[in-house]
């Protein structure tokens, strides 16, 4: 006899794979090919696919507009848009929270502000054009981490979902008033404020892709191999200490896992919100709560979203470009609000 | 008999206040040691602290061998813990939180193949009763169900020693003594022991071998059940005449 309650939750499979990348490729295509400029389905194919192999790309296909504006600005959305998603759900796990995100709990502000400041004091690190301000958002975006823990720890012993979030809002609001304070008084104003809280990926290049697809390689993979640790916090710390897990380690690693990638993040695109509280959830959805499945699946839907959400900001007011947060922030909002209704149901 | 479990002096403080004071015990092959006393008495500490969940002052030692140095994994495989509150946030399926429990056999940085994991996983989940309910999201379970789910778990552990808070939490009357029964059942195998905080007096008598009764984090007296739980030294701990009290609950169906 079958139980009503038993969950129809078929295996990750190597098809799920396979669709979630189809549909990533198209997205990606659509993203190149729509634009001020519009560009056809098979011109797109061809440049990219005749530039990988090294063969020569035919006059009348509009061969910069395709490889050296939109293919290095999808690939950075994209590569951005999985690396948030997939610390989100890792977070969500690890905290047993889910309305943890780099932008709910102020990792993304805290990594932002790392970033104004080496910008502002020119702190670079030898030989590279842009390690200093990386490396400096990611010891920010950690630093925060473990601030806002730590006190939300000393108010609340139980780190209850919302006594975190609070936390995060209330650090996010003081940030942004010191990442104004410190561009108002800085030299360099090649970003404003509106880049670094709302975020944006216009002009990025090849090396900023190469720089985000090696800290998601890196970082995805290393939290990947912790999915049973992340599934025991996700089920609660104590259970997860009483199964084995070295509690105080995995926590170490994963915080500062994901504090490296969404500070490499925010250094290249500002602080993009709630992709990393979204996409985990409608992953969820989708796959179950299982981290096996549900990391890859955050990864593939959060570069599909935030794909989409940069196409809706470069095109909508054409030719006027929105910021990417505009547009992930009023899908977002609705979003925390669910979810935040839902889990309040839930007690 | 070897000694399996022992505490030395052992204390937990939050702040200046002794949760736990300077408590001594010993827990050996083939012994159900209940851990009674009224609310506050400092024993789901206890239990806590020898989980590794608190800083403590003292000692305890896994067969002469100080707890502290044994790893994550190793003392996994040795103690299962089943805690009071277990709720769970995510649609987790019954079988996906039961195989948790292969977790100390399975860690490392290439995961050890775990040959014995789906036997052992198999066999907790048909002990529990939870053998259909396998694939049910843990979201949609009733209390006594989750507590069964937790104890599945801590079966799959295949740990040589039980710690149990309130194992009898959320069970009705038939799983109590269902759950009861399998672990004094569990308990006949060679090189086992069990310790738990049990509420429910007339329980705690019925399984247990031997008692510690606390009092304001002290043990107030240790040895079998019937020397601790004499009806004058539970009067006194607390403070009311609990042999009566039993009496008049039985007299209801007379």
């Amino acid at each position: 006899m079958q139980d009503s309650r038993q969950l129809k939750r078929e295996r990750f499979s190597p098809v799920t794979y396979c669709l979630l990348g189809a549909a990533l490729f198209l997205t990606m295509v659509l993203c190149i090919c729509v634009g001020s400029v519009r560009i056809t389905f098979s011109d797109t194919v061809t440049a990219v696919w005749n530039a990988v192999w090294g063969l020569p790309i035919p006059e009348n296909i509009a061969k910069n507009i395709i490889l050296n504006v939109r293919l290095p600005r999808v690939l950075c959305v994209a590569l951005a848009g999985a690396a948030l998603s997939i610390c989100g759900a890792a977070m969500q796990g690890l905290l047993r929270n889910p309305l943890a995100d780099g932008s709910t709990m102020g990792v993304s502000s805290g990594a932002a502000l790392g970033a104004v400041i080496a910008m502002a004091t020119g702190f670079t690190l030898p030989g590279t054009s842009y390690g200093g301000i990386m490396v400096t958002a990611m010891a920010f975006a950690f630093g925060s981490l473990v601030l806002i823990l730590s006190l939300a720890y000393m108010l609340d012993r139980s780190l209850s979902t919302s006594s975190i979030i609070l936390i995060g809002v209330i650090f996010t609001m003081f940030i942004s008033s010191i990442i104004s304070l410190v561009i108002t008084f800085s030299s360099d104003h090649t970003r404003s404020l509106n880049f670094w809280t709302l975020g944006s990926f216009s002009g990025v290049n090849y090396s900023q892709v190469k720089l985000l697809g090696l800290a998601l390689l890196v970082c995805g993979g290393v939290l990947y191999r912790f999915s049973p640790e992340l599934n025991a916090f996700a089920i609660g710390e104590d259970n997860a200490r009483h199964i084995g897990v070295n509690v105080k380690r995995v926590k170490l690693v994963i915080l500062i896992t994901v504090s490296v990638l969404i500070g490499v993040c925010v250094s290249i695109s500002g602080t993009i919100s709630f992709v990393g509280l979204v996409m985990p959830h409608i992953a969820r959805m989708l796959v179950g709560p299982n981290h096996r499945r549900l990391l890859p699946a955050s990864l593939f839907s959060g570069a599909i979203f935030l794909l989409l959400a940069d196409l809706t900001a470069r095109t909508i007011l054409s030719p006027i470009e929105l910021s990417i947060g505009v547009v992930t922030s009023i899908v977002g909002a609705v979003a925390f609000v669910v979810i935040f209704c839902k889990t309040r149901k839930a007690g | 008999m070897i000694q399996m479990l022992q505490g030395n002096q052992v204390t937990v403080r939050y702040g200046s206040h002794a949760v736990v004071d300077g408590l001594s015990f010993h827990l050996k092959e083939g012994q159900w040691l209940m851990l009674v006393g009224p609310n506050g008495a400092g024993k789901t500490t206890l239990i806590e602290t020898i989980a590794q969940g608190t800083s403590y002052s003292g000692r305890i030692l896994w067969k002469g061998r100080d707890i502290r140095t044994l790893k994550s994994s190793e003392l996994a495989q040795k103690i299962g813990v089943l805690s009071q509150r277990n709720n769970v946030g995510y649609a987790y399926t019954v079988e996906e939180v039961v195989g948790l429990g292969r977790y100390a056999y399975q860690s490392g940085l290439f995961s050890a193949k775990d040959d014995d994991g789906k036997a052992q996983i198999e066999k907790a989940l048909e002990m529990t009763g939870l053998g259909e309910l396998r694939h049910a999201s843990m979201l949609t379970l009733s209390g006594g169900e989750v507590q069964r789910a937790f104890l599945a778990q801590v079966f799959a552990q295949n740990p040589q020693v039980l710690i149990l808070d309130e194992p009898a939490n959320h069970l009705d009357l038939k799983y109590q003594q269902h759950i009861f029964s399998l672990i004094r059942q569990w308990l006949k195998e060679p090189g086992r022991a069990v310790l738990s905080v049990v509420h429910d007096l007339g329980l705690a008598r019925r399984y247990g071998t031997h008692a510690i009764l606390m009092d304001h984090g002290k043990s107030v007296l240790q040895g079998t059940v019937d020397e601790v739980m004499a009806p004058d030294i539970l009067q006194q701990v607390y403070e009311m005449d609990v042999y009566e009290w039993m009496r008049e609950m039985l007299a209801q169906w007379q």
